[in-house]
């Protein structure tokens, strides 16, 4: 079987797009059939990415090379491994939820709108999927356009604000990541990632590169100090932008950690590693309290998001000291532990972001002060919330225990008091949650609004169950999981502690 | 033995300036559109010319003060391209504001054809000449709306400006002359790369030609004129100035510098970092504060003309090639930008001001969404042109390791990423203000479309572009 799937996961969604785009906004309701359709074909397209995956490799599968700029010998090359599968499989699978969740809501350009999130979709793949240096930038930039727009014209009040901040922030990430990936490549005369993987390089150059590479993925993360773009650009996002940005945008500054930092620049991560720890362990303790004084639902969960994504970084850069004081085996969890957080995150992230918008849709508001008793009136609907909330606060059996657990054992092996603050997140983490739940949900109706919100739909019952079940199914069972990324996170744990000096 | 053939383009273009000239004095008012159709007629035929004479290798001829190669011909083809362009989004605006005459297609051939010899030119005083022809239509175009106080302002100081940079350059190189007692691009090369080349009064010589050539290119701190033009100037004239002589000053820099001064680059290439980072300083911190539309452009042209010089500082054969990409890249982007602002303006209506951009997208989201291609392509967003245009010039500055610079480009490309920005918002976020339906002539509408369509085309596949002007230079 040789069709080329990612090639079509890739082009499939922004082909889509584009004829959305097309059909304009007055054949809306065929426009949304085509995005739904397009965005369940993709799904689909990319379950073989899973079923034939070969775990007992290392090495890229479903590769496609095809020469595409010959003088800068660059590659239109995509494949993928145990850690980029995961990561397109979570894409592909929470886009159709997003086209779904904005169906009715959408009434202003509904033809753009589905038709940003089509190109957007293709898009944040051939992020995940190239193995070109080239190609991967030029995903990671073009994304901006999209999300760009979505904020702009679908945002709340402070909309134009939010897109503009959150366009020049990570804009001004990347462009110096593009300088190093061009000094990487005049020195390895190729863009191939593997070829930058290989290159010998000094440790000051090192140095250099991993701090331009960390303001990209810094920004992306996002990682204190650099955070205050998301809180401004979630709340003003759109529901189905909010989705997007907290699910699977932010994991590719994590993304950007594994396949780029570490192993291009290794002696420099080693160096800086309690740097990168220390920025995580804010992101998890200051980060976390800041949450807990938000007034503003969709703002909490931001706050938490950053919180959330500080463990991936902390399991990611815990892995040198982890080694140097325990064993291959702790780093090893630790590194399975920020991946699994990075999925796991992106659906619990996305299905509070979901539950928020439920709410909002009904009363246009989303202070914490303005809803209260919403599980007298809408029961079924506080049943996943609560499921949600407290998988956001590492409730074993949810997914969100699962990379938590993991990265705490790790960092167990590298000290006692990195395991400790990082362990206060579950703490910290079920205080802003379960508290938000409680003010939000229980407690007497409030008001005529919110005695008058009627319970979940068909739709959004689908949603909010779909990913209700993935959360579980992940916390049980995150076996398949691991193993797919097992062999990967292996040779990657090799390949980042061995020196290039 | 002369050999007439390799300057055919030039001397076919002449003649048809005259016979346009000529049958534009015996039209009514009613059938101006034939002399349109027949400077669109002289350009295809030059575009023959070319080809029919075309080189494969460097051929001189007029005693060595003329010559002929495949980047110069790439480069006229180029901007015959570019003057058709410019004639077919001007029409319509032309029609309609009063200004169509027969001097605005007459004084734009004549222009072209100092674009031409200026890329020709092989001998300083050629180049002179090239560059005086091209200034002087450009003065008068910019004066053609003789109503508008603006425009005769604009004209003046563009012209004493102009005269001063004329002079200066002229002083150069008489003092080269003296220096070296030749005024041919190769002899001269040859003298200046002998021990003791390098010495005080060459490079006093160098100095003055540098800011001749700056002056032509816009770059700070002889930019001065830019904005003003841009502004003050008929709009179809503003997408004149903006993008043919562009080509031309790029030719300037190419021969002056690298053919004839060449063995100076050490000089020259700390004169052009000066040059450089100023452009890009104050092109982009000046453009943030612009409600002027066009006036923005002005400073943002000052910007990417800090990019091109970037290709020039690395001095290494890739680095002439990928200022030359550059070059190319921004002239259809600049061209395609005027183009907009014209199809958006009406009678008595200038469609100039960043305002009236508010709500495109409500009313026409396919002319919205060019634009968008086209301000994304100038802040350096792939996959369009203008991210490889940038990504191939900090390429050849990290080649010759100059990373502070290339570092220090990218931070103000991100700072001019936000008035480009701006226009999107304008065009996506915002309400219209002016809801009159747009409705361009068919070819205008073709001709835009496909010239924003072009940026994202050449920026997916950016190895055809790049592969040629490899070949050619």
């Amino acid at each position: 079987m040789d069709l080329p799937i990612l090639s079509i996961v890739i082009w499939l969604p922004i082909a889509a797009g584009l004829l959305v785009l097309a059909l304009g906004s007055e054949r809306s309701l065929l426009g949304k059939q085509v995005a739904l359709g397009a965005t369940v074909l993709t799904f689909v397209a990319s379950i073989p990415l899973y079923t034939g995956f070969d775990s007992s490799t290392a090495a890229m599968q479903f590769v496609e090379r095809v020469p595409w700029i010959e003088r800068f010998n660059a590659f239109y090359a995509l494949g993928v491994d145990g850690i980029s599968m995961p990561l397109i499989l979570l894409t592909t699978f929470l886009t159709p939820l997003v086209v779904i969740a904005g169906w009715q809501i959408i009434k202003l350009r509904p033809a753009q709108y589905f038709a940003a999130f089509l190109l957007l979709e293709g898009m944040m793949i051939g992020v995940f999927a190239a193995t070109d240096a080239l190609l991967f930038y030029v995903f990671w930039e073009v994304m901006l356009v999209p999300m760009f727009i979505i904020i702009g014209i679908w945002g709340g009040e402070r909309r134009i604000y939010a897109t503009m901040k959150f366009f020049l922030y990570t804009f001004l990430g990347s462009v110096f990541m593009l300088v190093a990936l061009i000094y990487m490549y005049l020195q390895a005369g190729s863009y191939a990632i593997a070829d930058l993987h290989a290159l010998p390089l000094g440790m000051n150059e090192q140095v250099l590169i991993f701090f331009a590479f960390l303001i990209a993925f810094a920004v992306k993360v996002p990682m204190w100090p650099v955070h205050t773009w998301l809180p401004d650009a979630h709340v003003e996002a759109p529901t189905g932008g909010s989705v997007i940005l907290a699910a699977i945008l932010l994991k590719m500054g994590g993304y950007g950690f594994v396949r780029f930092s570490l192993p291009i620049t290794p002696d420099a991560s080693q160096a800086l590693d309690w740097l990168m720890i220390a920025l995580s362990l804010i992101a998890i303790v200051y980060i976390a309290f800041v949450a807990l004084v938000q007034n503003d639902m969709k703002k909490l969960i931001a706050y938490s998001s950053i919180a959330h994504m500080g463990f991936v970084t902390l399991g990611f850069f815990v892995i040198y000291s982890a080694v140097t004081n325990g064993g291959e085996e702790g780093a090893q969890l630790a590194l399975q532990g920020g991946m699994v957080q990075m999925i796991s995150h992106g659906l619990i992230s996305g299905a509070l972001f979901l539950c928020v918008g439920v709410m909002y849709d009904r009363l246009h508001t989303r202070e914490i002060s303005d809803y209260g008793g919403v599980a007298n009136t809408m029961p079924k609907f506080a049943a996943f919330m609560v499921l949600f909330a407290l998988a956001n606060a590492g409730l074993p059996g949810t997914s969100g225990f699962v990379g938590e657990f993991f990265v705490i054992l790790g960092s167990f092996q590298s000290s006692f008091w990195l395991a400790f603050f990082a362990a206060t997140i579950l703490i910290l983490g079920a205080a802003y949650t379960l508290w938000m739940v409680r003010r939000v949900l229980y407690g007497e109706v409030r008001n005529e609004g919110v005695a008058s919100m009627p319970d979940l739909d068909g739709r959004e019952f689908f949603i909010l169950a779909v990913l209700a079940v993935s959360v579980l199914l992940l916390g049980i069972w995150p076996a398949p999981l691991v193993e797919a990324m097992d062999e990967t996170l292996g040779s990657l744990l090799l390949q980042v502690t061995q020196s290039k000096l | 033995m002369i050999d007439y053939s390799l300057a055919a383009p030039e001397i076919f273009l002449t003649a048809a300036i005259c016979v346009v000239l000529m049958v534009d004095a015996f039209l009514r008012a009613e059938q101006r559109r034939w002399t349109y159709t027949l400077s669109m007629l002289a350009l295809v035929g030059t575009a023959i010319c070319s080809a029919l004479f075309g080189v494969d290798e460097r051929l001189t001829t007029f005693t060595g003060s003329y010559v002929a190669d495949p980047a110069g011909d790439v480069l006229k083809l180029f901007a015959y391209l570019i003057v058709a362009l410019v004639f077919l989004y001007s029409r319509d605006y032309l029609e309609e504001n009063g200004l169509f005459k027969g001097e605005f297609f007459v004084l734009g051939l004549l222009g072209l054809l100092g674009v031409m010899i200026i890329i020709s030119g092989n001998n300083l005083l050629v180049l002179y000449l090239g560059l005086e022809v091209q200034s002087l239509s450009l003065y008068a175009l910019i004066a053609l709306n003789r109503e508008s106080a603006r425009s005769a302002e604009s004209a003046m100081k563009y012209f004493v400006l102009g005269a001063i940079a004329s002079g200066t350059l002229l002083y150069g190189i008489s003092l080269l002359y003296g220096m070296t007692g030749t005024i041919e691009l190769g002899p001269l090369a040859a003298q200046l790369a002998e021990p003791g080349g390098l010495n005080v009064p060459t490079v006093l010589a160098l100095a003055f030609i540098v800011v001749g050539v700056a002056f032509k290119f816009g770059a700070v701190p002889f930019h001065m004129w830019i904005p003003d033009v841009y502004q003050g100037a008929p709009t179809p004239v503003a997408l004149y100035v903006g993008s043919a002589p562009k080509i031309a000053a790029f030719a300037l820099a190419w021969r002056v510098l690298v053919d004839g001064l060449g063995p100076l680059h050490v000089s020259w290439s700390d004169m052009l970092i000066v040059l450089c980072v100023l452009s890009l300083v104050i092109g982009n911190l000046l453009a943030i504060v612009q409600s002027n539309f066009k006036r923005m452009l002005g400073y943002s042209t000052i910007s990417h003309v800090g990019f091109i010089l970037m290709g020039f500082i690395a001095g290494t054969e890739d680095g002439i090639r990928f200022a030359m990409f550059y070059t190319i890249a921004y002239v259809l982007m600049a061209t395609a930008a005027f183009g907009m602002i014209l199809m958006l303006s009406r009678k008595g209506f200038e469609a100039e001001n960043l305002e009236d951009f508010k709500g495109l997208n409500a009313r026409s989201p396919w002319f919205a969404a060019v634009m968008l291609l086209i301000m994304f392509s100038m802040t350096g967003v792939p996959p369009l042109i203008g991210f490889y245009a940038k990504l191939v010039v900090l390429n050849s500055l990290l080649e010759v390791g100059l990373v502070w610079l290339a570092a220090l480009g990218v931070v103000f490309a991100v700072i001019g990423a936000f008035y480009y920005l701006r226009v999107v918002w304008y065009m996506y976020f915002n309400e219209p203000v002016e809801t009159a339906p747009l409705a361009p002539a068919t070819d205008l509408r073709v001709a835009i479309s496909a010239n924003g369509l072009l940026l994202l085309a050449l920026g997916i596949f950016p190895g055809a572009l790049l592969n040629l002007v490899a070949r050619v230079l």
